[in-house]
């Protein structure tokens, strides 16, 4: 029913996506496993995970879309949410390992028995069971997104100041989970995952699980982030966004308003980063690094804020460039990144989906032109 | 032991007595040949009586196995080398040619020689010619607090005449009694000399001599707890140095970031990409001084930084002309497009001069350091420091007295009105651009002294640079000031106990925190500009 209401508001991009993203869905794990390994059509599991991986970042950049396309807040930090719901799937991939590590202990992950600690640090209890740790995936990127978003809002901090601290705070957790102390694998971060619920993560079929399960959970992030914003309540973040003040003064409580948002927000990128991590096989604290947050806001910025599809379609050919750049021609592939930030935002406010919107005559402006409300 | 310290004591005393009584070296070396060491003993003492200089020579080469009996004639040698040795006359020094090991008969010492010869070997340092060698030895044996050096030391004290010889003396002698069984006044006296010393040796003296429960430890215990308060205090002393020196350079690299984001409204992300462009023209003018004129490297940041203003500065108003212009009003993207920059300037770099870190090198009126107390000041951090304040002040003195100050203070508070009031602010926003990246191009030569000059080396700064701006608010020189010495100092007194990188965390957590208490920094612009 649900469904129905939402398609009765017809959004064709959208829908395009989400058409597409179910032919992926089913089209790729097709022509992984049916399609034999000599035939021109087979995707090998490699080119599997690496869109799998895309698909990831897609969902990072579709919940930056949710903050600062419809509600104005630019977080240069949503990395850390990525990477600490990352870290949430690998501390219960690792407990997966058992005794099948180098030193053989069933307690205690290699890197601990590597440091002589001799029992497991209590935050690492519980994560032998998926069901905690899918769990900690939403509440850990929720509650910390929560807190932050509870004491930056409530004393107006916003604009610059806002991108500023949210680069700081990823900043610091990066330092902080370079450090061996933390218990959770220093600089080498958490790696050599065995397998997930039972099923070997090198297998085909895990592989090809884990990349309809990416699929399906952006889907679902699409439809939650359609939901939000084309509700009453998505109507009144588009006002923030358009005219913080004003909106207060209509007797709204921006804060609440806006900590929703930016906690939902949180919580996808938590998802994103749990299905990243037993696709790639890996996840070290370089994923906190700001330079990654920041690389995510121009993904987003390039597909075009302000629509639900840009951010996925903007993520995903960013990412495909990327990939192609860095084999193949590896000392251009930052003047190109660095050439795309300055492009977009001198020549394409509303990114790619915005050239969409060009051509369909009479549509819904995507994004109102930038707001004066530069004075701070 | 007790024995060779009798022993020590009375053949120091015979050197000291016969000295003058110039007998035949030649003689008591020869009664070195034979098997009794009893004898030898007596040998080397006698040895040691002659006063000869060669004594130091010949007891050496005994204690190491290299001084050697030609089979031929017994004639008592020196040996050099290995297989064929060179030997040469103990007794005169004269060169003997080479020889056969074979044709050479060790003389054989057993520990308590080695002993012997120890303690004469360093009586014989204590009366050296040289004050140095003097002080060396004092120094040592304040150190190694071997009693049996006692007597020797005594009697050296008694002679010496250079009072800071005879200082490092008697802090070696009350180390000596303090281990001695010495009467406990003189115990108590000598804990005050070994206090007044006060150093590294001294606490680690003392702490040995702590332990127990007498009148002497006791003062021992005393002495420690002043001792350790003094060295907690030039310890926080010499933190607060580095922390100054590093708030300087904070202050060198966000002083431009807080100009044009008062100013502007902008967040400059490639300001780090113009630090990094300042340090590598120092390297540029270092080679082409290299080249030209090796004479004037010393004077080379002279010329620097001149220069790595005018070519940031150029930089900076390029870009303000070229791509900021186009956003204002818009600060996210701004700050978008000046990552954008900063990367491809970074890269730019990169393929330019490589990836690997450039030498820059110091001036020598830049090495080295100053001690003052306990406290060791090295000369590139106070030329830092220094440097960073002179910039402060001109900095200063330009937005107060002069036309170009006035208006970008104008437009700061407000831009419509500053506008209406006949100010060109555009040309306004791309000064101040210029200046805010040229500021960055000399903290560049600055942090060239210090740091690597790689491609990174902006993006280790933007960061701290970031913090210190929405700490100390904008629109204020002063804010940035007493943010960046404040972070600066508040990282290198948590650095002790909470590790570098906790410190770093906390103080950026400080921060965060910080902003929500005041989201403004701490000197935030008053007045109705500031609510949109």
């Amino acid at each position: 029913m649900i469904a129905g209401r939402l398609l009765k508001i017809s959004d064709r991009g959208v829908l395009v996506t989400l058409a597409v993203i179910l032919i992926i869905a089913i089209l790729v794990p097709v022509l992984h496993l049916l399609v034999p390994p000599e035939s021109a059509f087979h995707i090998p599991a490699y080119a599997m995970a690496l869109i799998g991986k895309y698909l990831c970042y897609a969902m990072l950049a579709l919940s930056l879309d949710l903050i600062w396309g419809y509600c104005g807040i630019l977080s240069l930090g949503h990395g850390a949410f990525f990477a600490l719901g990352g870290y949430a799937m690998g501390m219960y991939l690792m407990r997966q390992i058992g005794s099948r590590g180098v030193y053989g202990n069933a307690e205690l992950p290699d890197f601990m028995v590597f440091l002589n600690w001799t029992e497991l640090p209590w935050y690492w209890h519980g994560f032998d069971s998926f069901a905690f740790a899918m769990f900690m995936v939403l509440f850990v990127p929720g509650v910390l997104a929560f807190l932050f978003g509870f004491f930056a809002f409530r004393s107006r901090v916003s604009g610059v100041h806002l991108s500023i601290i949210t680069q700081a705070l990823t900043f610091a957790l990066m330092l902080a989970f370079f450090r061996n102390d933390m218990g959770f694998g220093g600089n080498n971060g958490l790696t050599d995952f065995k397998d997930i619920l039972g099923f070997n993560l090198q297998a085909s079929g895990t592989r090809t699980a884990l990349f309809i399960a990416t699929c399906l959970a952006l889907g679902a992030s699409l439809l939650l982030c359609l939901a939000i914003t084309r509700s009453r309540l998505g109507v009144v973040l588009t006002a923030i966004r358009d005219a913080e003040s004003r909106t207060r003064f209509l007797g709204y409580r921006v804060e609440a308003f806006k900590l929703f948002a930016f906690t939902v927000s949180a919580c996808i990128a938590g998802v994103a980063g749990a299905l990243y991590v037993p696709q790639v096989g890996i996840i070290n604290p370089g994923e906190f690094a700001p330079a990654n947050s920041i690389e995510a806001v121009v993904w987003t910025a390039i597909g075009g804020r302000g629509t639900l599809f840009g951010p996925i379609l903007g993520a995903v050919l960013v990412n495909f460039a990327k990939s192609w750049f860095t084999s193949a021609l590896p000392e251009l592939w930052l003047f190109a990144l660095g050439g795309l930030f300055l492009a977009v935002t001198l020549f394409l406010p509303k990114g790619l989906a915005g050239l969409f919107d060009r051509k369909a005559a009479g549509g819904r402006r995507a994004v109102p032109a930038a707001q004066p409300e530069a004075a701070e | 032991m007790l024995l060779a310290v009798a022993l020590a004591t009375m053949l120091t005393i015979a050197l000291m007595v016969t000295h003058a009584m110039a007998a035949d070296l030649a003689t008591e070396i020869k009664s070195l040949d034979t098997s009794n060491f009893a004898q030898k003993e007596k040998a080397i003492a006698a040895i040691a009586a002659t006063g000869d200089a060669r004594v130091a020579a010949v007891l050496t080469a005994l204690n190491d196995n290299k001084l050697l009996i030609r089979k031929a004639d017994r004639l008592v040698v020196i040996a050099e080398g290995k297989g064929n040795v060179k030997i040469e006359n103990a007794a005169t020094g004269e060169a003997l040619g080479e020889a056969a090991e074979a044709d050479l008969d060790r003389i054989a010492i057993n520990n308590k020689i080695r002993r012997q010869i120890k303690v004469i070997l360093g009586g014989l340092t204590l009366f050296s010619d040289d004050p140095a060698v003097r002080l060396k030895a004092a120094d040592d044996l304040f150190r190694s607090r071997d009693l049996s050096s006692l007597q020797p030391l005594k009697d050296a004290l008694a002679k010496e005449q250079d009072p800071q010889v005879r200082q490092a003396m008697m802090e070696a002698l009350a180390a000596l009694t303090l281990v001695s069984d010495a009467p406990e006044a003189e115990k108590l006296a000598a804990v005050l000399t070994v206090k007044a010393r006060g150093d590294q040796d001294a606490i680690a003296l003392l702490s040995s001599v702590a332990q127990g429960s007498d009148a002497v430890a006791r003062a021992a215990t005393e002495a420690l707890t002043s001792l350790e308060w003094a060295r907690s205090f030039w310890d926080s002393l010499q933190n607060a140095v580095y922390g100054l020196s590093l708030g300087s350079v904070l202050l060198l690299a966000a002083i431009g970031l807080a100009i044009t984001f008062g100013v502007m409204g902008v967040i400059n992300m490639a300001h780090g990409e113009m630090v990094m462009i300042g340090a590598y023209v120092t390297f540029l003018v270092q080679e082409v001084i290299r080249g030209a004129a090796p004479d004037l490297l010393d004077q080379s940041l002279f010329i620097a930084v001149p220069l790595a203003f005018l070519v940031t500065a150029l930089i900076g108003i390029a870009i303000e002309r070229s791509i900021i212009r186009f956003l204002y009003g818009r600060p996210l993207e701004t700050l978008l497009a000046t990552w954008g920059l900063s990367l491809i300037l970074q890269q730019a770099i990169r393929s330019l001069f490589g990836p690997t870190n450039r030498e820059v090198s110091t001036p020598s009126w830049m090495s080295g350091s100053l001690e003052l107390g306990a406290l060791t000041l090295t000369a590139n951090r106070l030329a830092i420091i220094v440097f960073a304040l002179l910039v402060f002040v001109g900095l200063l003195l330009l937005l107060r007295h002069s036309r170009f100050g006035l208006e970008m203070r104008a437009v700061t508070q407000n831009r419509q009105m500053a506008s209406a009031m006949g100010i060109h602010t555009a040309r306004v926003d791309a000064l101040t651009f210029g200046l805010g990246s040229g500021i960055a191009g000399i903290a560049g030569v600055a942090l060239s002294q210090i740091d690597n000059v790689s491609p990174n080396l902006g993006q280790s700064y933007i960061i701290d640079s970031f913090m210190v701006v929405v700490f100390g608010g904008v629109g204020n020189l002063w804010g940035t000031l007493v943010a960046a010495l404040t972070l600066g100092i508040a990282n290198k007194f948590l650095e002790p106990f909470a590790g570098a990188v906790l410190g770093k965390i906390l103080v950026l957590v400080f921060i965060i925190l910080f902003i929500q208490k005041r989201p403004r920094g701490l000197f935030a612009l008053k007045g109705r500009a500031v609510e949109a």
